[in-house]
C-alpha cells in the first residue's frame, strides 16, 4: 500500500521552478531516501507534502489525503523534523516531550507512560530534568526525532536530520530510524550523506528540481556501474545546470 | 483544548525561566511610577523664592512669613525691580518668583482686591505646577485668616495670577500616570508578543507547529494569553501605586477605566501579532515595535508634549495612534472624574481599532509558509 503518492508535483517561485514535475510512490513501512544537492528542491518538495507549501501544479496524496484539499487530516498523520531541531531550549527534556504529546493530541492519561517510554528508549532517564540547551547536539537530535514521532504517525518526514553531527551519532540516529520503521512508521528522509543512502530501502536522486533516478541502492549502483552511492550521485550531479556542489 | 493548555503552560515556562526579562517587565511600571512620584513629592521642599515687594506692608509681610513657615519655601532674594526676575531664574537657585502689586494692603482694605503674581520656571513643568499650586494654597489660606478677623465684612480678594515662564502649555504630573500606563501596556503586549512569535520562527519551532495538527488560532491564543495576564498584573500595580503612593485618585468609575484599558490591551496585542506576521527575526520585531510603536507613544500621544501645538502632519499621525486615545480617555475618567459618556469617542475608536487589527493580523498569520 502506498502512503505517499506524487504525480507531476510542481512548485515555481516566479520564473524559477524549484520542483519540476516529480512523480513517485512510497510504500507503507519503507525507508525512502530523498537525495539531492543543496538547492535541488528537496526541502520544497517535503514542504509541499507536509502541507506547508501549496503546489503550483500536479497532485499529491499523503496517508490517503489530498495535499491541496485536506491539509488538516494529513497533519494528524505525519511527523516532521527539519534541519533546525524544533525543541524548546529553555524547557526541560520531559517538558518538551509532554508539550509535543499535548500538541499532537495524545490523551492526558497516556502522556506520562509515553514520556517514560521515550526517556527509556533514549537512555535519558537521568537527564529527564535537564534543560534542553544543556544537551549535546547529537542528544538533542535524537530527542527531537523521538518527539517528532511521539504520536506514532504513519509517516515521518526528516529534512536533513543528520547534518553537522559526528559519524558515531549519525549511526545511532539511524538505529532510531530503523526502530521506527520496524514499528511500521514510513520514513521519508532527505540527506546529502551518500553513505546514509545505503541504509534506505529505496532512494530517489533529484537534480535541478527533477527526479533523475529512483530505485534500490543496489540496483542504482548496478545501473550506473558504480562501487557506491557517492559515485552514482556524482555521475548525476555532473549533469546539473546549476552545477551546485 | 488540551493542546491549548499544554501550549499556554509552555509560554509561561518561557516567561518565568527568563528571569531577567520577567523582573524587568514586572518592575518597570513600579520604577517608572516611583521616579515620577519622587519628582512630585521631594523637590518642592526648600524651594528658593525671589520676592518683589514694592508695597512692603503688613499683608505682604504676612504672606511671605506664611510661605516661609510652610517649610516648602525659603526667600533667597529680594528684588528691587521686576526686570531682575529673568536673571534670578537663570542663576537656577530660584524656583518661584512672587511679585506683589503696589500698595497691596491698601488696595485689599479699600477695594477688597489685590494682585500677586507667581512666576515659576516652566522648563521643569512638574516642579513648576507643584510649586505654584502650593504657593496659591498658602496665599488662599492667608485670605481665609483675613476674612475671619475682618470686622468690616468686606470680602477681601487676593487674586494670585499664576504665570509659567518658558512653557505656557502646562503638563502636570498627573498626566504621567495615564502616560506610563499607555507605555507599559503597549510595551508588554505588542513588543513581547511580537518578539516571542518571531523567536519561534527564528528557531524553527514555528515550522513544526504549523506541520502539527495544532490550530493556528491556538498558537495565537497561547501567545496572547500570558502577556494578557502580565499586563493585567501591571495595570493593577500601576493603579495601586498611583492611588496609594502618588495620591493620584481614580476620580471616575473604575469599571470604565478597566474597560478602556482592556480595549487598549487588545489593540496592543493585535499590533504585536501583526508585527510578528511580517517579520522573521526577533531583532526586527524588537526594532519595529520599538520604533513604530513606542516612539509615537512617547512623542505623539500627548503624554509628554501637547499634540495641539504640533504641525498638522504630526497631528494627523497622532490621530491614528491608539495610545493617544487611551491616554485621553484615562485622563477623563481617572483624573477629571468624568462619566463614561465623555469617553464614548475614545471607546469607539479603540474598539474599532481592536476589531480591524485583530481581523487583519489573524488573516495575515500564515498557516502555510509560502
Amino acid at each position: 500500500m502506498n502512503v505517499i503518492t506524487a504525480e507531476n508535483l510542481t512548485k515555481s517561485f516566479g520564473s524559477f521552478t524549484a520542483v519540476d514535475h516529480i512523480s513517485f510512490e512510497v510504500a507503507q513501512g519503507e525507508i525512502f531516501g530523498f537525495l539531492g544537492a543543496n538547492g535541488a528542491g528537496k526541502t520544497t518538495a517535503i514542504r509541499m507534502l507536509c502541507g506547508l507549501s501549496k503546489p503550483t501544479s500536479g497532485k499529491g496524496f499523503v496517508a490517503g489525503f489530498d495535499i491541496r484539499k485536506q491539509p488538516e487530516p494529513i497533519k494528524a498523520n505525519i511527523g516532521y523534523l527539519s534541519q533546525k531541531f524544533a525543541l524548546y531550549e529553555d524547557l526541560k527534556v520531559w517538558e518538551n516531550i509532554r508539550l509535543y504529546a499535548g500538541i499532537y493530541g495524545i490523551p492526558e492519561k497516556e502522556i506520562g507512560r509515553k514520556t517514560d517510554e521515550i526517556l527509556q528508549r533514549l537512555g535519558f532517564e537521568n537527564e529527564k530534568n535537564v534543560l534542553v540547551k544543556a544537551l549535546p547536539l547529537g542528544w538533542k537530535q535524537k530527542l527531537s526525532f523521538s518527539v517528532a514521532i511521539v504520536h506514532d504517525p504513519r509517516i515521518v518526514f526528516l529534512d536533513e536530520p543528520t547534518s553537522g553531527v559526528d559519524p558515531a551519532t549519525r549511526r545511532q540516529f539511524w538505529e532510531l530510524i530503523y526502530d521506527a520503521a520496524d514499528r511500521g512508521i514510513t520514513v521519508f528522509v532527505t540527506t546529502h550523506y551518500m553513505d546514509e543512502a545505503e541504509y534506505c530501502n529505496r532512494v530517489s536522486i533529484m537534480v535541478d528540481g527533477r527526479i533523475q533516478a529512483l530505485d534500490t541502492p543496489k540496483n542504482l549502483k548496478q545501473q550506473f556501474d558504480a562501487k557506491n552511492m557517492d559515485q552514482v550521485f556524482h555521475q548525476l550531479a555532473r549533469k546539473s545546470k546549476l552545477n551546485g556542489e | 483544548m488540551q493542546q491549548l493548555i499544554a501550549f499556554i503552560r509552555k509560554e509561561f515556562y518561557h516567561i518565568f525561566r527568563d528571569r531577567l526579562t520577567t523582573a524587568i517587565l514586572l518592575l518597570l511600571p513600579i520604577m517608572m511610577l516611583i521616579l515620577v512620584g519622587y519628582a512630585i513629592t521631594t523637590e518642592v521642599r526648600n524651594t528658593g523664592i525671589a520676592v518683589y515687594d514694592p508695597s512692603n506692608d503688613i499683608a505682604t509681610q504676612a504672606i511671605i512669613n506664611k510661605l516661609e513657615a510652610s517649610g516648602y519655601f525659603g526667600v533667597t532674594r529680594y528684588l528691587s525691580s521686576p526686570d531682575e526676575i529673568e536673571h534670578v531664574f537663570r542663576e537656577g537657585k530660584t524656583g518661584l518668583a512672587v511679585v506683589f502689586s503696589e500698595r497691596f494692603y491698601e488696595n485689599l482694605m479699600h477695594t477688597g482686591e489685590a494682585q500677586v503674581q507667581l512666576l515659576a520656571d516652566g522648563a521643569d513643568p512638574n516642579h513648576a505646577i507643584t510649586v505654584t499650586n502650593y504657593a496659591t494654597t498658602i496665599i488662599a489660606s492667608y485670605q481665609q485668616d483675613l476674612l475671619k478677623t475682618s470686622v468690616s465684612g468686606i470680602p477681601y480678594q487676593i487674586s494670585p495670577e499664576v504665570k509659567l515662564l518658558y512653557n505656557p502649555e502646562m503638563k502636570g504630573a498627573y498626566n504621567f500616570v495615564p502616560g506610563v500606563m499607555g507605555m507599559i501596556l503597549m510595551l508588554i503586549c505588542a513588543m513581547m508578543t511580537s518578539v516571542s512569535i518571531a523567536r519561534e520562527k527564528e528557531l524553527g519551532t514555528m515550522e513544526l507547529l504549523l506541520v502539527s495538527p495544532m490550530k493556528p488560532i491556538y498558537i495565537i491564543l497561547s501567545k496572547v494569553v500570558p502577556y494578557f495576564f502580565l499586563s493585567i498584573i501591571n495595570l493593577t500595580t500601576i493603579l495601586l501605586l498611583s492611588v496609594y503612593l502618588l495620591k493620584v485618585p481614580i476620580a471616575g468609575s473604575l469599571f470604565w477605566l478597566i474597560i478602556l484599558a482592556l480595549l487598549f490591551i487588545f489593540v496592543s496585542l493585535a499590533l504585536g501579532l501583526l508585527i510578528s506576521s511580517m517579520v522573521e527575526k526577533q531583532l526586527v520585531a524588537l526594532l519595529i515595535s520599538g520604533m513604530a510603536l513606542m516612539m509615537p507613544v512617547v512623542f505623539l500621544s500627548g503624554m509628554l508634549f501637547p499634540v495641539e501645538n504640533m504641525p498638522w502632519l504630526l497631528r494627523m499621525i497622532s490621530e491614528i495612534i491608539p495610545a493617544k486615545w487611551f491616554i485621553m480617555g484615562v485622563r477623563k475618567i481617572m483624573i477629571k472624574g468624568l462619566t463614561y459618556s465623555s469617553i464614548t469617542k475614545e471607546l469607539l475608536i479603540l474598539g474599532s481599532m481592536a476589531v480591524v487589527l485583530i481581523v487583519v493580523s489573524l488573516k495575515k498569520f500564515k498557516i502555510r509558509l509560502e
